[in-house]
């Protein structure tokens, strides 16, 4: 009978302990959460602040009673951000387009194709995802400048159509496919091409859906290329656009329009990254790029 | 170890977004494991048996009634203070550690007053080693070792804490066919050698019947039927066991009960004196229907499986409620296929009587 | 045959851009780290040798950029991981909320780093107008304010060890919250049966299951945290040889362009000082991960 007691007792400090490393742990969540959205909510209040008022804060405030809008318009007025904005949507979309055509082609060839040092060769391309950026930028910022392609958007578009990795994860979601669809469809006279798009296309085309996602991230974000590639403000990407506002735009003082203009430029992510949040989630876990 | 189960209940919360509300996993569970014997619990999955078996384990809690080992009212001890040794379906090797290793882990959780010295680890380690016979692998790693051998590691980790009551998953589940006939043999032997009361759980009837002292058959967290292997074959309680229990399967037919027989058809089959007038539904095992030239059911022959020994007959009738039926004959009885049917005499013992909405057996009549 | 001809069709463009954007300029690099004296606008060279990569390497302002780097991985890769480990943790002992946490921990992967830097900047500034946010919150807990952005060398290497931190959590936070998932939880089952306390069960089998993942993330971690730039440039400008908060990789791209620029042949020789550093840091990592990690 003493034992049982003995027992109880300790069920009851155990089931109190738990109580208390859950709420510790919904704690430290919760602070994490926080340290992770205040910057958000910085930016986003900042936005809204007028220019006079902001400046008169000796001491920051965490709200505003008289949100405007002004700073939105001098973010797009003052300086080119609608530019920016565009060129950003240009080469995201060019680069990516680009780039899934000739992933899938590559994809394609290794995945289903026969031909001799298939082994070898995918075995070199591999190793290619070894080679850090920053060795190979060099010669290429000189090929691009000796091209005369600076400040134009072939120059920002073309190194960057193609990626190994991308080869490497699609040719591993090509062959998933069973080959008895290729055969049947070879039996039926379909020709690759057309068993690529017809059949292998439509079946892999989560894959493809998170290749795009995921790049198209990557160009938004991308900096450091554009900067080499580009000194001429209308070529200006939004990551360039937004480091130009901060030497040279507004003058160091208007913060709020700064944010405004750091608002327009996060917001677009924020809302693809609500929309395929699976998708981008799983497809980063599968591969990350930064990090 | 006797294990009592009293009244015991297991309701989850439902997770299903259409139908919320509860799920009763396990319904009012009363019965008793007799000490040293090998129990399998028995029934489709979503039964309730793993349940079962995790309330035993100390895994889940139940929503109400006790569970005692022998005279002590386990129900709310955790499960390291119920000297039980549970093996998984899937085993659960730890891949990193040796097989030497995952047989030690249990015995290094022990602190206080139950804390081992090294010799004495070392010791029951091999012990239990020897008694699944897996000496010789003590240096792998789970990963290098097949099905049957990481099933007896497992066995070894759950054995080596000496426990009061083993308890064991699907433990033939993921073993090909083969293996599956050695290993329950295997687990049959060490269960008897080490007088371990054993509860086993399977979906599979035939591993059941074939190593249980007692078998416990369990629907939709109902139980169904207790009993002795033989018993619950030759006797079940409703049409549901009847069913679940035998391969082929008990062929049954829609009929009725009028006069004091019971009718397939238009065909008296079986005389059931006294039981009212009603529908039923007439159960007969494949070795109960018996060919003859003046039987009383009248089928279309189909054809006959020659399988050795015995010779299948496979025929139809439009009361069965099976696209066909079987009768299982020794392979000497002249059945001639070429007549396009066949006479069956239906064997009384073989054969039961169930109520048609509920599918209670009716004892009376047979 | 035919189909022979037409795989390597299918192959030409990305053999084309590869060839042409990866493999010529990684043999180029190294032609160029040995070209002393180049000229990029007359593309004329005195002579071949080391040194430019003796030049690299008595430059101060490389070494300040090899210091901060330095500083920078060792600060914030265990840091990181840690956290990662920690918030993974919490995530997977939760139910409720769970979903919700995970999503706003994964924000800072989609967002401009250039843009929210900006934001950093302007909490941890410290100007004439105003002290800035982060001071604020120092003030109320009674220490003294100092400018993050223009202040004192640790200062600034605080704010950017934090800004990186929190840029790189996400993806970290995502993978080990993943391998934690796919831990079968019969092992823990069978650790309860067993006994096992939490702690011992943490280290026993939970920290071994995840080995491969987490050896992939300090692997992944040391090579991200060696080529920071972009987190510098957000935070202290593009003049980041004035700041003192210069990296390797800003280093490279300074002297390929910009106000300093026009020297590819330092930019390479110091470029492929840095893979070298890389290499050897993940051959060390790889051989310590065989010797450790569970596969």
């Amino acid at each position: 009978m003493e034992k049982q007691i003995d027992f109880e007792r300790m069920q009851r400090a155990a089931r109190r302990r738990k109580g208390a490393v859950r709420a510790l742990t919904y704690a430290l969540l919760a602070l994490w959460a926080v340290m992770v959205l205040f910057p958000f909510y910085w930016m986003l209040l900042t936005s809204f602040k007028e220019y006079g008022a902001y400046n008169a804060e000796r001491i920051p405030a965490f709200f505003t009673l008289s949100p405007t809008l002004q700073n939105y318009k001098d973010a797009f007025t003052s300086v080119p951000l609608g530019r920016y904005l565009a060129n950003t949507v240009i080469f995201a979309l060019a680069t990516t387009g680009i780039m899934v055509v000739v992933i899938t082609l590559a994809a394609y060839a290794f995945a289903r194709l026969e031909f001799r040092g298939k082994g070898l060769l995918f075995t070199l391309i591999l190793s290619l995802m070894m080679i850090p950026n920053e060795l190979v930028v060099i010669t290429n910022y000189a090929t691009i400048t000796n091209l005369g392609m600076r400040n134009s958007f072939l120059g920002l578009i073309l190194p960057s159509v193609t990626s190994v990795f991308y080869i490497y994860l699609l040719k591993e979601t090509f062959e998933q496919v069973p080959d008895e669809l290729y055969r049947a469809a070879k039996v039926d006279g379909t020709s690759d091409l057309k068993y690529l798009c017809k059949v292998m296309i439509p079946i892999c085309r989560p894959t493809l859906v998170t290749i795009v996602i995921l790049k198209t991230i990557e160009c938004w974000n991308s900096y450091v290329w554009p900067r080499l590639i580009t000194d001429d403000p209308a070529y200006y990407l939004v990551s360039n656009g937004i480091q130009e506002i901060r030497e040279n735009g507004f003058g160091r003082e208007n913060i709020p329009a700064m944010m405004a203009a750091v608002v327009v430029i996060s917001v677009p992510l924020i809302l693809l990254f609500f929309a395929f949040r699976k998708k981008i989630m799983e497809g980063v876990s599968r591969g990350g790029l930064k990090g | 170890m006797k294990i009592q189960l009293q009244n015991l209940t297991k309701k989850f919360r439902s997770h299903n977004k259409n139908a919320p509300g509860e799920v009763i996993a396990v319904n009012d569970f009363t019965f008793e494991i007799p000490d040293g014997q090998l129990i399998g619990l028995l029934g489709p999955s979503g039964c309730g048996k793993s349940t079962t078996l995790n309330m035993i384990c100390g895994l889940e809690k139940p929503t109400s009634g006790r569970i005692f080992f022998g005279d002590r009212d386990v129900t709310d001890l955790p499960p390291e203070f119920r000297g039980v040794g549970m093996v998984f379906q899937n085993y659960a090797l730890y891949p990193h550690l040796t097989v030497a290793k995952n047989i030690l882990f249990p015995l290094e959780n022990l602190k206080g007053k139950d804390k081992l010295s090294k010799e004495e680890m070392a010791r029951r380690v091999k012990e239990a080693a020897a008694l699944v016979q897996i000496e010789e692998l003590m240096d792998r790693k789970p990963g290098e070792l097949s099905g049957g051998q990481q099933q007896r590691v497992a066995i070894a980790r759950a054995l080596v804490k000496m426990p009061h009551v083993l308890l064991l998953d699907e433990p033939l589940s993921n073993l090909d066919a083969r293996l599956r006939l050695q290993t329950r043999e295997e687990i049959r032997k060490i269960q008897r050698a080490t007088g371990i009361t054993t509860v086993f759980v399977t979906h599979d009837q035939e591993e059941a019947m074939s190593i249980s002292d007692r078998i416990v058959v369990m629907r939709e967290g109902v139980l169904q039927q207790i009993g002795k292997p033989q018993e619950v074959y030759d006797d079940p309680a409703n049409q549901f066991v009847a069913r679940f229990l035998g391969t082929p399967p008990i062929n049954l037919f829609s009929a009725r009960a009028q006069g004091g027989r019971i009718w397939v058809g238009e065909e008296a089959v079986l005389p059931a004196p006294g039981l009212p007038d009603q529908p039923v539904v007439l159960g007969v095992r494949p070795e109960g229907l018996l060919p003859a030239e003046d039987g009383a059911l009248t089928c279309a022959l189909s054809g006959v499986e020659v399988m050795g020994r015995d010779i299948s007959v496979v025929a139809s009738h439009p009361a069965c409620q099976g696209p066909t039926l079987r009768a299982i004959i020794a392979a000497d009885t002249p059945v001639r296929p070429e007549t396009g049917s066949v006479r069956f005499a239906v064997k009384p013992g073989k054969a039961f009587v169930f109520r048609a909405e509920t599918g209670d057996r009716i004892r009376s009549a047979t | 045959m035919k189909q022979r001809a037409n795989a390597w069709l299918y192959l030409l463009p990305a053999l084309l851009f590869l060839v042409f954007f990866m493999v010529y300029p990684l043999v180029d690099v190294f032609v160029y780290s040995l070209e002393e004296g180049y000229n990029f606008a007359s593309q004329t060279y005195f002579g071949v040798g080391g040194y430019n990569y003796a030049y690299v390497l008595h430059d101060p302002y490389f070494l300040q950029a090899l210091k901060n780097t330095f500083l920078l991985v060792i600060i914030t890769v265990p840091l990181s991981t840690g956290l990662a480990l920690l918030i993974s943790l919490g995530l997977s002992s939760i139910r409720a909320l769970r979903n919700l946490f995970q999503t706003i921990y994964f924000l800072p992967y989609v967002t401009n780093t250039l843009a929210v830097g900006l934001v950093f900047m302007i909490l941890f500034q410290k100007t004439e107008y105003t002290d800035g946010l982060v001071n604020l919150l120092i003030h109320w807990f009674g220490g003294t304010g100092v400018d993050f952005i223009d202040g004192p060398y640790w200062a600034k290497m605080f704010v950017l060890c934090f800004y990186t931190v929190w840029v790189v959590l996400p993806f970290k936070i995502l993978i080990l919250t993943s391998a934690l998932a796919s831990v079968n939880p019969d092992y823990y089952k069978a650790a309860r049966v067993d006994g096992t306390s939490k702690p011992r069960t943490f280290l026993r089998i939970t920290l071994p299951m995840i080995s491969p993942m987490l050896f992939y993330l300090i692997i992944t971690g040391f090579i991200g945290a060696f080529k920071a730039y972009s987190d510098a440039v957000a935070l202290f400008g593009t003049d980041l040889n004035a700041a003192g908060m210069n990296t390797i990789v800003g280093y490279v791209y300074d002297m390929l362009y910009g106000d300093s620029g026009g020297f590819p042949s330092y930019a390479s020789a110091a470029a492929i000082l840095l893979f070298a550093i890389v290499l050897t840091i993940t051959c060390i990592n790889l051989l310590a991960s065989k010797k450790h990690v569970h596969h």
